[in-house]
């Protein structure tokens, strides 16, 4: 047996959990889970370095060990502090947390405009679900929010630079997952903005990971763009053999057509693990692959019951069974309206998953739909 | 045992001569109903009068402009996820170059449809729209002799254009009283 590790005893919010020497004070809480996590907007646990910057996962020190039972003067960020052993932490026990929580979520929005209704994002949105759990109402900003020039990053990515909370989640992807980074931060302060060098587009296998390590709608799925909301998508699960990638994604479907790959979340919303790697998807898998053929299908996606995106799924829907034939002597009964005869929405003949981009008013006139 | 102070016991004695005529019971029932005639009317002479109807009511929807006659709809989606029955669907398109003075936001709802056979006018789309896009109006939705007819479209639920049509536009909005 390899020599015993000494474990760290660190209580959150009274409940007491043991882990490795040099666990941030945040995985020791993901540890236990539920409420006791502070929320995280920049730290990515599949990204090194991420963390640090967004302030909303504060927490507050009341003993910093054993051997030095002080408590800590400020709140600090739980990312980025380690563990210490007989470390006391408050996170939503603590009155000073949530207040300087409020006011970090004050803060991210103050330059973030409120195009929820327009936003591809919105219903996965991180900044959405934070608002509502730990934010104020009202905001007490009088001033114009801060706006960019638009930007054109590829034909795979939109960029949307007002929506930016500045984590750096994208560059890190830039940088550590692809070999060549051409997309980084410009400029600082309140003008600082994620850019690509002189407009180049952004073209590495990997770089569609952006989208989903994004916590908000600032970079959003090109091909996905304004097809459909989230909530109104099947999820699936699915897999193919790729060579590039671990090939495991979810499907967000519409009927039998691929609306979306995205890379699987797990319940911090960062990419799923398997075995200790994280499964990061490529972008022919991202964006090329919209066929259900493409895919082997495992089955639906499981959604938190919390979550707008189980909103009118039914699991375990029993049909009625039908017994008018029965009574009837075979006879079925008389279909009085085919809804497809007569709605304009989803009509067989346009096909959203093969458009490269948003749909234009165009996609859904008689004549294109001929061509 | 008895249930109510107005309980009349009926009376079963043998009819005489007079009332076997049936006379005064026809007279009598006469009576009630000729004094309905000078009574106030419980009814109205629809459709050329109509009732005011209460300033809650929740009638057929429609779909809002704003004061440029552009839509507001941006195909948002929360009106559809709100709508109990499941009567609301749509479809987003992205706004072109050229069409700003028709849409007001970046995305708007190409197509927009409300399956009047299922909707229940509980006024939760007017409740989840972010964008004052749609409202219950103070109309209701009209008889059809065919289903499809009551599969309303985006055309039949939008607002007359303020700019090109301020006549049909302020039928539409309607007379409602200023506080």
């Amino acid at each position: 047996m390899a020599e015993e590790k000494k474990l760290f005893k660190v209580t959150i919010d009274n409940i007491t959990v043991e882990v490795a020497p040099g666990t941030t004070i945040l995985n020791a809480a993901r540890q236990i889970g539920s409420d006791v996590t502070p929320p995280a907007m920049c730290y990515y646990s599949k990204l090194q370095g991420s963390g640090g910057k967004c302030r909303t996962c504060l927490v507050e020190v009341a003993a910093g060990s054993t051997a030095d039972p002080r408590p800590m003067p400020k709140l600090v960020a739980s990312c980025r502090t380690n563990v210490m052993d007989g470390m006391i932490v408050k996170n939503i026990t603590s009155e000073r947390v949530l207040d300087a929580r409020a006011g970090v979520v004050e803060f991210l929005l103050i330059n973030h405009p409120l195009d929820c209704p327009i936003c591809d994002q919105a219903g996965e949105c991180h900044l959405q679900d934070l608002s509502y759990e730990h934010g104020k109402e009202g905001t007490r900003y009088e001033f114009a929010r801060r706006t960019f020039e638009k930007e054109d990053i590829g034909p795979y990515i939109q960029l949307h630079m007002t929506r930016c909370i500045l984590c750096y989640r994208c560059t890190y992807v830039a940088d550590q997952l692809t070999d060549k980074r051409v997309h980084g931060i410009l400029d600082r302060g309140d003008h600082a903005e994620i850019s690509t060098y002189i407009s180049k587009a952004i073209d590495n296998d990997f770089s569609g990971n952006m989208i989903d390590v994004c916590p908000v709608g600032a970079l959003t799925d090109k091909t996905f763009r304004f097809k459909n909301r989230v909530w109104f998508t099947k999820p699936l699960d699915a897999h193919r053999d790729c060579p590039t990638c671990c090939g495991k994604v979810t499907l967000w479907n519409r009927g039998d057509e691929v609306l979306r790959v995205t890379a699987r979340k797990d319940q911090w919303g960062e990419v799923q693990s398997y075995d200790g790697k994280p499964g990061w998807i490529c972008n022919t898998c991202r964006f090329d692959k919209k066929k259900l053929s493409d895919w082997v299908i495992e089955g639906p996606m499981k959604v938190n019951r919390h979550s707008v995106i189980s909103a009118n799924k039914y699991i375990d829907a029993k049909r009625s069974h039908e017994t008018i034939a029965e009574v009837m002597g075979g006879r079925q009964p008389r279909l009085m309206m085919d809804i497809h005869n007569i709605s304009d929405v989803n009509k067989p003949g346009v096909h959203l998953s093969e458009l490269p981009g948003p749909a234009t008013g165009d996609t859904f006139t008689p004549d294109h739909n001929k061509e | 045992m008895q249930l109510t102070q107005r309980a009349k016991q009926v009376d079963r004695r043998p009819m005489n001569g007079w009332e076997k005529s049936y006379l005064p019971a026809i007279l009598k029932g006469m009576g009630i109903t000729i004094s309905h005639f000078f009574k106030k009317k419980a009814t109205i002479q629809y459709p050329e009068q109509k009732r005011t109807f209460s300033k809650v009511f929740r009638g057929v929807q429609i779909l809002n402009r704003d004061e440029e006659g552009r839509e507001r709809c941006t195909a948002c989606g929360l009106c559809a996820v709100a709508c109990p029955a499941e009567a609301i669907t749509m479809e987003a398109a992205e706004r072109q170059p050229g069409e700003e003075h028709l849409y007001r936001e970046e995305k708007y709802a190409a197509k927009y449809e409300i399956n009047m056979l299922r909707c229940i006018f509980c006024g939760y789309c007017e409740e989840a729209c972010p964008k004052d896009a749609i409202y219950l109006s103070q109309t209701f939705a009209q008889a059809n002799y065919d289903r499809k007819g009551f599969i309303y479209k985006k055309e039949d639920l939008l607002i007359p254009n303020p700019k090109e049509d301020p006549e049909a536009y302020r039928r539409a909005v309607g007379e409602r009283p200023v506080k």
